[in-house]
């Protein structure tokens, strides 16, 4: 679960790390307040949305004035934000972050992730700030410094005045940023994230450190003890459609694809995409109905599935564990049954039950494509989708 | 032999009197999995599905000498059971239960240094053993006894690719799904340790998906260090960048992690990389013919992709 950077910031805040003076506002004329508030002679102006690529996008203004912080605000606010990360169709502006003007020395990265090849909490920071930190390690490895933490002391000051030493401060800094490192690393543990990074975390003029900017992303099988970050979730961020699949307990990801589908299992539903494109078709997306779908949760898969704009055929491929044929085939009947379906139907059912639920399919009249094996259900699909009587 | 467990474990189900545990526990007792109890905090002393259940897992072990454990515990008080059965001497953890937030499982694998223990999962469809021994919630009777040593992530992909081996007659020597978390108890390296070892594995066959770097781990191992033939496929070719397919750890967050660039890597260190998960079972016959005939498998390039 992602957040903006002002909640990020928020976050930081409490966990007493510096932080420019801001605020988020919703309006044009709250922006102009929140710049009086905060005070100084400039300020900067940025577009709160879940996607990166803000500043070459035109989402981060600086301002001079408080008419500029105005205009600014205006301009952002109920405008469409093209990133790099967004896709073309952009995402929404509903708010903006205020924030003083810095006068900045230097730009450093320093950010946390659970790294995968250590299976721990690693701590990784570089004297390149202000860039994409997967291009300075591609092209400079060297620039990139990781530091592993043991979860059963946590991160240690030798640790942090090592790491700093090997970004390049020196004297009281090194003291200084180990501070924020620490408080960055208990930020983290404590609220469950996965990541966080603070790019650029910089140095003003007075030799302060300053986090700039603030990216945070939680682990959602810890919501249930992170209520307050519960809390920070934006569902304006987020695909309705997926939102409403989530609440059927369902895992959907819409794609831009003619083959919508509907399997069981994450690598069994990937897979499936993959066959699919092998045969020279594309998936309209993924989802996976998980264990122990119901006729009723099946209905509503259908249901969310049709609903993608593309979708020209429907694949429906359940391999049964804890699954039963029997139930999906219910289900696939209520569907049909509760919706005009106008698009072509590949069923492929496999495992527990499998003769009670071809035996509902067949009795049902219904019309459907029937399919063996994957590679028949793939081939199929993609040949009903180019039109074929398949 | 085989690995992790046979006919000889014996197995407890932790969070035992629970719907799903005692569901699968019956499943696995009816295959011939010698279930001697389970644990569920509060209820010892109780009878349940005609086994003694425990409040603890050391009393337990103490008490029926279980070696394995099978996890159902739920998200907030998983990690608290799989310690409790690494501190009592559960030798195979399998850890069931999806949802468990990874800063626990960091812990509990920091938990784990200097135990013996292997803990397979979390979010895992779990290991069987045809014919001997079930700890998880697969359907048994797909699996046919047989040679093929099968380690997966995904438990339904696992499934398929066991249906296509049997057709042609292939058998399983013992399958396992690692499960689709980033931070998990068990890899895919120490998996292919186990199965290098194994007389009775002639093939190893492993289902990956994107992110991480367990499967080129593995393979890399294996390239210096296994005789066996490898078969390879990795799930998610078609999957966006920065999206979590289903699968917690499934996320492409970097050039390495996507399908095409695993089974490059996979494919250059000798594995018989599947392109299309349809041929899994074509590939992996084609693999094991060809040991015995190298020109079977000379002859019949087709399945065997060069990515």
């Amino acid at each position: 679960m992602n957040i903006h950077e002002y909640q990020t910031k928020e976050l930081f805040r409490s966990y007493g790390m510096p932080v420019p003076e801001g605020r988020m506002a919703h309006s044009a004329n709250k922006a102009v307040s929140v710049a009086e508030q905060v005070g100084g002679d400039g300020w900067v102006v940025k577009a709160q949305i879940h996607a990166g690529g803000r500043g070459k996008a035109g989402g981060v203004q600086l301002a001079r004035s408080l008419d500029e912080v105005q205009q600014h605000a205006e301009n952002l606010i109920g405008s469409r934000l093209v990133t790099k990360q967004t896709g073309e169709m952009g995402r929404m502006v509903n708010r903006v972050l205020v924030e003083q003007m810095q006068q900045i020395d230097k730009e450093y990265y320093l950010g946390l992730v659970i790294d995968r090849a250590s299976q721990r909490i690693t701590l990784i920071a570089s004297a390149s700030g202000g860039m994409d930190i997967e291009e300075v390690a591609a092209a400079t490895p060297e620039q990139v410094i990781n530091e592993v933490v043991d979860p059963a002391v946590g991160l240690q000051d030798f640790q942090c005045r090592k790491v700093a030493a090997a970004i390049g401060l020196s004297g009281k800094q090194i003291i200084k940023v180990g501070r924020v490192m620490k408080q960055l690393y208990r930020c983290f543990r404590d609220k469950d994230a996965l990541m966080v990074e603070i790019n650029p975390l910089v140095t003003t003029q007075d030799g302060q450190f300053l986090a700039l900017d603030g990216k945070m992303s939680f682990d959602g099988n810890a919501l249930f003890r992170q209520p307050e970050i519960a809390d920070l979730r934006d569902f304006d961020e987020e695909d309705p459609k997926e939102v409403e699949a989530s609440g059927h307990d369902l895992n959907y990801i819409a794609l831009d694809g003619g083959v919508g589908c509907i399997v069981n299992g994450a690598g069994l539903a990937m897979a499936t995409m993959d066959a699919i494109s092998l045969y020279g078709g594309r998936p309209a997306n993924f989802l996976d109905v998980g264990g122990g779908a119901s006729p009723e949760k099946i209905a509503n898969a259908f249901r969310i599935v049709l609903e993608g704009p593309n979708v020209k055929v429907l694949l429906l491929n359940i391999y049964a564990g804890i699954n039963r044929c029997d139930w999906i085939a219910e289900g696939t009947v209520k569907a049909m049954a509760d919706q005009a379906i106008e698009v072509p139907i590949v069923v492929r059912l496999a495992g527990t039950n499998l003769e009670a639920g071809r035996k509902i399919l067949s009795e049902s009249g219904l019309d459907y494509i029937h399919a063996d094996r994957l590679s028949d259900a793939a081939e199929k699909a993609v040949r009903a989708v180019n039109g074929e009587v398949v | 032999m085989s690995i992790l467990v046979n006919k000889d474990s014996r197995v407890i189900f932790q969070g035992f009197t629970g719907q799903h545990a005692t569901f699968h526990a019956q499943e696995a007792i009816r295959m011939g999995t010698n279930v001697v109890g389970g644990v569920t905090p509060g209820k010892g002393g109780e009878i349940h599905i005609d086994r003694p259940v425990f409040d603890t897992v050391k009393d337990a072990v103490a008490e029926t000498g279980a070696d394995v454990s099978v996890v159902f515990v739920p998200p907030p008080f998983s990690a608290d059971a799989i310690m409790e059965a690494i501190e009592a001497g559960i030798e195979v953890i399998v850890v069931i239960t999806d949802g468990v937030p990874v800063q626990d499982m960091v812990r509990v694998k920091r938990y784990l240094i200097g135990h013996d223990a292997i803990i397979i999962g979390p979010n895992t469809a779990g290991v069987i053993t045809p014919e001997e021994c079930k700890v998880g919630i697969m359907p048994a009777h797909i699996y046919p006894k047989g040679r093929i040593g099968l380690v997966s992530r995904s438990g339904t992909l696992n499934y398929e690719a066991v249906e296509q081996m049997s057709e042609l007659g292939l058998g399983i020597s013992t399958s396992i799904s690692i499960g689709g978390d980033p931070v998990n108890g068990c890899d895919f390296l120490t998996l292919m340790k186990q199965f290098a070892d194994d007389p009775e594995t002639d093939a190893v066959l492993m289902i990956g998906e994107i992110g991480g770097s367990q499967e080129v781990d593995a393979a890399t191992w294996a390239k210096a260090n296994m005789e066996k033939p490898l078969i390879g496929f990795i799930a998610g070719a078609t999957a966006p960048p920065g999206r979590t397919m289903g699968h917690a750890g499934a996320i492409i967050s970097g050039e390495s992690d996507t399908a095409q660039a695993k089974m490059r890597r996979l494919d250059e260190l000798g594995v018989s990389v599947v392109q299309n998960a349809a041929e899994i079972g074509q590939t992996v016959l084609q693999s094991v013919n060809g040991r015995s005939n190298e020109s079977d498998e000379a002859s019949n390039p087709g399945c065997v992709s060069s990515v």
